[in-house]
């Protein structure tokens, strides 16, 4: 009892912390940045649900991400379809996408799994490398932002940094939503037993392409929001690099936890921007850290966190109670 | 269309098919042994290559010293990789094979990227090898028959190892029941050291088979490798023969395909596999595992 009062009483501080920390945050540091960060950090978080709920780990996240880039900043540009229609049109777009691949990927399990989104997005790429709209090497630039509601510019970075916050903050509360509801638990328990989730009566695949649908959409959101953003969608984001990113930034901050995708969005990108200028392969630097991660530090950033915290409560509870 | 062109883009596609096949059948075996799905592949591919180039311009070493030098440079760098990283994830879930060998391919790939850059290197076809044969319906290039006949040996010489030899008997026990196999005397460990070696020095030979026919550069096995994946869930892991057919079939097709419809000719492979998905999801040879 003491140990959750605890819990509760931190969690709450840790929120207030974090809401300062973000309305403060433009005023501290370059809020483009901090855009770039949130944009990723949701990307990040649609992997998560993924991975961290289902046990299904996509190889392919680029695919959603930048297909909605791309039509996002298609319609803001050649159809000059307000933010918000674009946006929407960029999610539904992600979401058809993982309808399709989900349904094909699902119907292998573990590595296939894994290695079908792989194949499935390296098809987009091809796609974004030959079709017309994409603007092929060059990708598509200088998308128009536009307007929020019709009523605030974009082009002012301030707006834009809260514009994606609120999207942000936004996805985050429908991501705890799932996973605190019975689907989000029937995913749980497919991910820890799948043959006893299915003789319980659940049809595991129609749950797992459910998830990957909405982590799909999700993703797309992201990818969305990001083109419109930096005004740019390009074969980047739909790159199988861009894939595995995603997968570090998840494990880096921590798998399965709701602020982790936040936490390694925030260390990959700044950490990205630090080593553009150093002249250090990045690639290389990005690759070791995944090794030392995975060898080392599987739990991420926020899990050892919270492992910490649990030993710290659990000591305290005992003294409450002796 | 003329037949030189159909022809020579088959024998394009049966060139790659059996890169493919080096590949497939080097990730069957890892994969059999360590259950790992080694996507560093495409880096040991890339290795291959590029040990055969710097051995040629440093060192003087010629095309066919380089095709056993290089190879075997590729398979130890495998075992130190087995040895220091991979052996400490054997415990956990498949997956994280999966992405700690990603990790592999990222580190190898950037640092190859950081001192070559990704500029393509062309790497002579040796004297040996240059000129051809005309066919009268084709012109053959002698070093693409050579690619075909080396890359088949060696597919065959692998499923001679593995399937006839007490080498392959040792490997298969250690592949379907590690721990009786541990009982009965068989150092394991070391087995999927070399097993592991010995399958990235098959990606490690194709690669130095390619480093004539397409130029050396960091980042040509990324690509591969996730064609390679897609050919692996079309086939299926469970047979070697399977997989060697599955390979050069697929490379025939998208050969076919470079000449019937060019623009999709890098997506048949991906084609085939939704189609296999659809139908046959276990694969055409394959078992779940």
């Amino acid at each position: 009892m003491a140990a959750d009062a605890l819990r509760n009483r931190t969690n709450l501080i840790l929120l207030a912390v974090a809401a300062v920390a973000a309305l403060a945050a433009p005023f501290l540091f370059y809020p483009l940045f901090l855009t770039k960060v949130l944009c990723y950090a949701l990307f990040a978080s649609a992997f998560n649900l993924l991975l961290g709920s289902c046990g299904l780990l996509s190889f392919g996240h680029a695919a959603y991400f930048g297909a909605a880039a791309y039509v996002a900043g298609h319609a803001a540009k050649a159809w000059g379809m307000p933010f918000e229609v674009s946006i929407i049109l960029g999610v539904f777009a992600a979401a058809a996408l993982g309808a399709v691949f989900g349904y094909l990927a699902i119907r292998r399990q573990g590595i296939y799994f894994a290695m079908i989104t792989l194949a499935l997005a390296q098809m987009i790429y091809f796609l974004a490398v030959q079709l017309p709209f994409t603007g092929k090497e060059d990708g598509l630039t200088s998308i128009p932002r536009g307007r929020v509601l019709g009523l605030f510019d974009l082009d002012n970075l301030t707006v834009l940094y809260f514009t994606t916050l609120a999207i942000f903050v936004g996805a985050l509360m429908l991501i705890h939503r799932i996973i605190h509801s019975p689907f989000g638990q029937v995913l749980h328990a497919i991910r820890d037993n799948e043959p006893r989730a299915i003789s319980l009566g659940y049809v595991a695949n129609r749950f797992k392409l459910q998830a990957f649908v909405l982590s799909a959409a999700l993703a797309g959101l992201a990818g969305a929001n990001k083109a419109i953003a930096f005004k740019l969608a390009t074969l980047t984001d739909v790159h199988w690099t861009t894939s595995g990113s995603v997968i570090l930034m998840t494990l880096l901050g921590g798998l399965g936890t709701l602020l982790g995708p936040f936490v390694g969005a925030l260390i990959t990108v700044a950490l990205e921007n630090y080593l553009a200028d150093s002249g250090l392969p990045i690639q290389a630097v990005i690759g070791a850290i995944f090794i030392l991660c995975i060898l080392l530090f599987r739990r991420g950033v926020v899990g050892e966190a919270h492992a910490l915290l649990d030993r710290l409560h659990r000591t305290t509870g005992k003294s409450h109670q002796g | 269309m003329s037949t030189q062109v159909l022809f020579g883009q088959l024998l394009v596609g049966l060139i790659n098919g059996s890169f493919y096949a080096m590949m497939s059948l080097g990730l069957a075996i890892i994969f059999g042994l360590l259950g790992i799905a080694n996507i560093a592949q495409g880096a040991f591919y890339m290795m291959g290559a590029f040990f055969s180039w710097l051995l040629l311009r440093e060192l003087g070493v010629t095309y066919f010293y380089a095709l056993f030098l290089s190879p075997l440079i590729v398979g130890l760098i495998g075992a130190a990789v087995e040895r220091t990283l991979l052996r400490r994830i054997y415990k956990l879930p498949h997956e994280y094979g999966l992405l700690l060998t990603f990790g592999v391919l990222m580190f190898t790939q950037g640092i190859f990227i950081y001192i070559f850059q990704t500029a393509g290197r062309p790497y002579p076809v040796p004297p040996e090898l240059a000129g051809g044969y005309n066919l009268g319906f084709m012109f053959l290039p002698k070093y693409r028959a050579w690619v075909v006949v080396a890359s088949i040996v060696t597919c065959f010489t692998a499923w001679y190892t593995l399937e006839k030899t007490s080498l392959g008997r040792t490997l298969r026990a250690a592949t379907e029941n590690p721990a009786l196999t541990r009982a009965f005397g068989v150092n394991v460990p070391a087995l999927m050291t070399f097993g592991f070696g010995a399958g990235v020095a098959l990606a490690g030979a194709a690669g130095v088979l390619a480093a004539p026919i397409y130029t050396v550069s960091p980042i040509m096995g990324a690509d591969l490798i996730i064609v390679v994946f897609a050919i692996i869930v079309i086939g299926g892991m469970g047979s070697i023969l399977g997989s060697i057919v599955t390979s050069l079939s697929l490379g025939l097709l998208e050969g076919l395909a470079k000449v019937l419809y060019p623009q999709g000719s890098n997506m048949v492979v991906f084609v085939v596999m939704i189609l296999v998905l659809l139908v046959r999801p276990a694969g055409l040879f394959g078992r779940e595992r």
